[in-house]
């Protein structure tokens, strides 16, 4: 079943797809968008590659009629339109993926694929459509399932085949496989490949390389809101294409040895947990050990208990305390405030609201958790040192914002991250646990996070990364250990271990990983 | 499409400038409705606002108004900043009198200086423990405190009249719902012959700076405050999120019952149904018309005790009925709510067409 089309080769004879001239599209600070010009022809699979912030997901939004452009031109099958809004674009044929799903938990699959059609519908008639779309472009979905029920992955083609359903000429992925098993990724490619031997186009927006060099006909990279380049991607080599995004080489860590004593710091046994979260994943027994001078990573797709395991060992979901031991004393009962007392750090995924209070600045945001570390006295508040605090971490950790008083929420993700890292780090912790340490940040201060976790964890401090991120695991972890439906495996060294192996495991780990369809089971 | 989004930060100004905007709305709207009713705004707010400041009484008076408004709005401001929603504040209020008041009773003809501080005292007890009854619904099994302080503002209600028709009603009071007049020594004397203004206001002005310490420099407040504007960083920082109500609900139950206390022990000098004008309610206004900040709260304070009086000086030179005061108040929330919209949005600018 699955053909490969030929390849694309050129734009056909007729009328491009689509046609962008000179967009631009300011906002109060910043211009998002600046004189873009971009060109798809039918059936062609388009990159548009770029970091956090360079104005790609303006752009897709202004395509998709979200966002209205201040200046420039939009040519649509040879013809100029304006898109006033997202379902004038969905009648013109555009449809979008977005990166993070807008599906109704409590309802089926085709119940919320009926709630995003603006035409009238029969449901039953509606599930013998998607059943059929949802087959025809291997993508199998059964529409009577209740969402909640899906995975990660499942909910991706629910997503996508309410697109298909109405046709699209244009299809914008943003970011399609931040949620992805390698094994589904390709999957998906497969799909994509079809529609585009179909003559479907397809916008695919993302930031990683090599899919885009397996991928896509063509790329356009932008940087600061300009396009900086186009490309073949298939010419390019990764390196040359990182050049065009960052307008610099791709940095690269540097993983001295560790030639301290390797005693165990954080040790969890037997570790299980019920959710507060009706739709949370449920601990089973997880066992772990992470010791003095070494990063264990744990890689897994979110929604397979991350969130939970995170909870329970930062203190934030308390349960029995033998659970987990910290320096070989029971922790588990224990708050997120106590264990910090006891040297244990912890870095958020959410940065705004969780790692840091979004409109306090960033010297009460020092106080959050560093308040033990004399920035309170009796009671009462010491600001002056909190001022010190946070303007120390601002200078150490290469923070850039407008100082101390500058409000959490008015720093991008890399500045808020390196400074909540930062934070942590200041309080000498003998543990610490990150989630997604360098998730949204864009390349450079992903690179400067990365050695700061290695630099920390050979001054003899234990370390442990949960990252959905396979790349960044194998380049800065000892260990690599997977977490799936709640189970984890057992850490394994990273030289002894590979990409493909750690997928098979993400798909289930404790059925037989090897006949399962993999992608079924980003579960 | 809406009209409104979100602005990128909170804007700074429109937080200051959104309770003057309300009090501009409000005598506009106030105007209309003069208009309306057939009198001449000018000299409806000339009788609404400076004839009651125009004598030393009138000052007085607006003291004794203030102080129960203010003490009350402070203990609430906490939890509010904490969004721990005691609107129950008036419960609270009765709860403290009937505690301070039943000392007076038994203390009835003892002459002695510990008297009056034993019902102060009392007062603060009762209305702490009436917070921390939601405190406690809330904890245990997440009872909303919103309806549970409101819903305990009527039990507390019927528990006085209770008090004053039955055990507690003066003998020599005609069958009407009071107790007997407090003694000298359960009372706050008067500082001036022939007004009302007494050391009660002090408590009121020591609460607002102890306020104001409290909320600008501990450590507690901060992780109240922390607790309100991100749960989730609270829990991640390690702050009890039990403490938080606790605090909050014990708080404003404790400064609402010494409020109770004050009018008591002070202007009413007796229990009876009367012993508040709705200062619980109006003081949820007072708290948000004063940024939940203590200073700003003390001149809220002041306003709304003056609607009070001018509501007063209206019904008797305008023959305007009693519901005035009510609406002035109903109008001066409604704004100002309105307003604070715009402290977290702005206008959306017209969507403009794409320009070839």
């Amino acid at each position: 079943m699955t053909t490969i089309p030929p390849p694309f080769s050129g734009p056909p004879p007729g009328a491009l797809r689509l046609e962008l001239t000179g967009i631009t599209k300011r906002y109060p600070s910043v211009v998002a968008n600046d004189g873009i010009n971009l060109k798809v022809a039918p059936g062609e699979i388009h990159a548009v590659l770029g970091e956090n912030g360079a104005g790609k997901s303006t752009l897709m939004k202004i395509i998709y009629g979200a966002v209205q452009a201040d200046a420039g031109q939009i040519q649509w099958n040879g013809r100029e339109v304006v898109i006033a809004n997202p379902s004038e674009a969905r009648r013109l044929g555009i449809g979008m993926v977005f990166q993070h799903f807008s599906l109704f938990e409590t309802l089926t699959v085709v119940e919320n694929i009926a709630l995003a059609l603006d035409e009238p519908f029969d449901l039953k008639g509606l599930a013998e459509r998607v059943r059929e779309v949802s087959t025809r472009y291997g993508l199998p979905l059964d529409p009577d399932r209740l969402v909640h029920s899906l995975s990660v992955g499942e909910r991706q083609r629910v997503e996508i085949v309410r697109c298909l359903l109405q046709a699209p000429q244009l299809l914008i992925l943003d970011e399609p496989t931040s949620v992805l098993t390698p094994q589904a990724v390709q999957k998906l490619f497969e799909t994509l490949r079809r529609l585009a031997s179909e003559g479907v186009s397809i916008l695919y927006i993302s930031h990683k390389l090599h899919e885009i060099q397996s991928l896509c006909h063509s790329a356009t990279v932008m940087r600061g809101g300009k396009v900086t380049g186009t490309a073949t991607p298939s010419q390019e080599t990764p390196a040359s294409l990182a050049r065009m995004m960052i307008g610099r080489e791709l940095p690269v860590c540097e993983v001295p040895a560790y030639t301290g004593e390797a005693r165990p710091v954080l040790t969890v046994s037997k570790l299980s947990m019920r959710p507060d979260d009706p739709f949370g994943t449920p601990l089973k027994d997880i066992d772990l050990e992470v010791r003095r001078g070494e990063i264990l990573g744990i890689a897994g797709i979110s929604g397979n208990g991350q969130a939970e395991l995170l909870a329970a060992l930062s203190g934030e979901a308390p349960g029995s305390a033998e659970a987990i031991k910290l320096a070989g004393q029971p922790v588990g009962h224990l708050d997120a405030g106590k264990r910090r007392k006891r040297g244990l750090a912890f870095v958020p995924e959410e940065r705004l609201g969780r790692g840091a209070v979004p409109p306090m600045s960033l010297a009460d945001n020092a106080t959050l958790s560093a308040h033990a570390q004399g920035l309170v006295k009796k009671g009462f508040l010491r600001p002056k040192a909190a001022w010190e605090f946070a303007k120390t971490c601002i200078q150490r950790f290469d923070v850039r914002c407008g100082g101390p008083g500058a409000a959490a929420r008015s720093l991008s993700g890399g500045n808020l991250q390196k400074f909540i890292v930062g934070r942590e780090i200041m309080q000498q912790p003998i543990a610490m646990v990150v989630a997604q340490p360098t998730w949204g940040v864009d390349v450079g201060a992903a690179a400067f996070l990365r050695q700061t976790l290695i630099d920390l964890s050979r001054s003899g401090v234990a370390i442990l990364v949960v990252s959905e991120e396979l790349e960044e695991l194998f380049e800065i972890c000892d260990r690599i250990a997977v977490l799936a439906e709640g189970r984890l495996g057992p850490a394994v060294p990273k030289a002894q271990t590979n990409a493909e192996k750690i997928g098979m495991q993400m798909s289930g780990l404790f059925t037989s990983a090897t006949d399962r369809e993999p992608d079924h089971a980003a579960a | 499409m809406p009209l409104l989004e979100p602005r990128p930060t909170p804007s700074a100004q429109m937080r200051l400038w959104s309770p003057l905007i309300a009090i501009g709305l409000t005598l506009l709207v106030g105007s209309l409705l003069f208009l309306s009713l057939g009198k001449d705004p000018v000299a409806a707010f000339g009788v609404f606002f400076i004839q009651p400041l125009a004598s030393g009484n009138g000052w007085s008076e607006l003291m004794v108004k203030a102080g129960p408004l203010i003490l009350i709005a402070q203990g609430l401001a906490i939890g509010f900043r904490a969004r721990i929603y005691n609107i129950g504040a008036e419960g609270q209020l009765i709860v403290g009198a009937l505690a301070g008041g039943g000392v007076a009773i038994a203390c009835d003809g003892i002459d002695a200086g510990w008297v009056l501080p034993l019902m102060v005292v009392a007062g603060a007890l009762g209305g702490a423990l009436w917070g921390a009854i939601p405190a406690l619904l809330r904890t245990r099994f997440n009872a909303q405190e919103t309806l549970t302080t409101l819903m305990l503002a009527y039990v507390a209600s019927f528990a006085l009249s209770y008090m004053v028709n039955g055990p507690w009603r003066d003998p020599e009071g005609m069958n009407f719902p009071q107790s007997i007049m407090f003694g000298d020594p359960a009372l706050f004397s008067p500082w001036f012959e022939g007004m009302r203004v007494n050391a009660s206001i002090l408590i009121a002005a020591l609460a607002s700076a102890g306020f104001w310490l409290f909320t600008s420099r501990s450590f507690l407040a901060y992780q109240l405050t922390v607790g309100g504007l991100a749960p989730a960083a609270a829990r991640y920082a390690g702050f009890s999120a039990d403490r938080t109500v606790w605090i909050s609900l014990v708080l404003s139950g404790l400064t609402a019952g010494i409020a109770g206390i004050g009018e008591v022990a002070g202007p009413v000098g007796q229990l009876n149904l009367n012993i508040s004008p709705g200062y619980g309610f109006a003081a949820i206004i007072v708290a948000y018309l004063g940024r939940l900040n203590a200073i700003g709260i003390v001149l809220a304070g002041l306003l709304m005790a003056l609607l009070y009086l001018g509501g007063e000086a209206a019904q008797v030179a305008l023959q305007l009925p009693a519901a005035i005061t009510g609406l002035f108040q109903g109008m001066l929330l409604f704004f100002l709510l309105g307003a604070d919209v715009f402290v977290d949005y702005r206008l959306r600018p017209r969507p403009k067409p794409v320009i070839a």
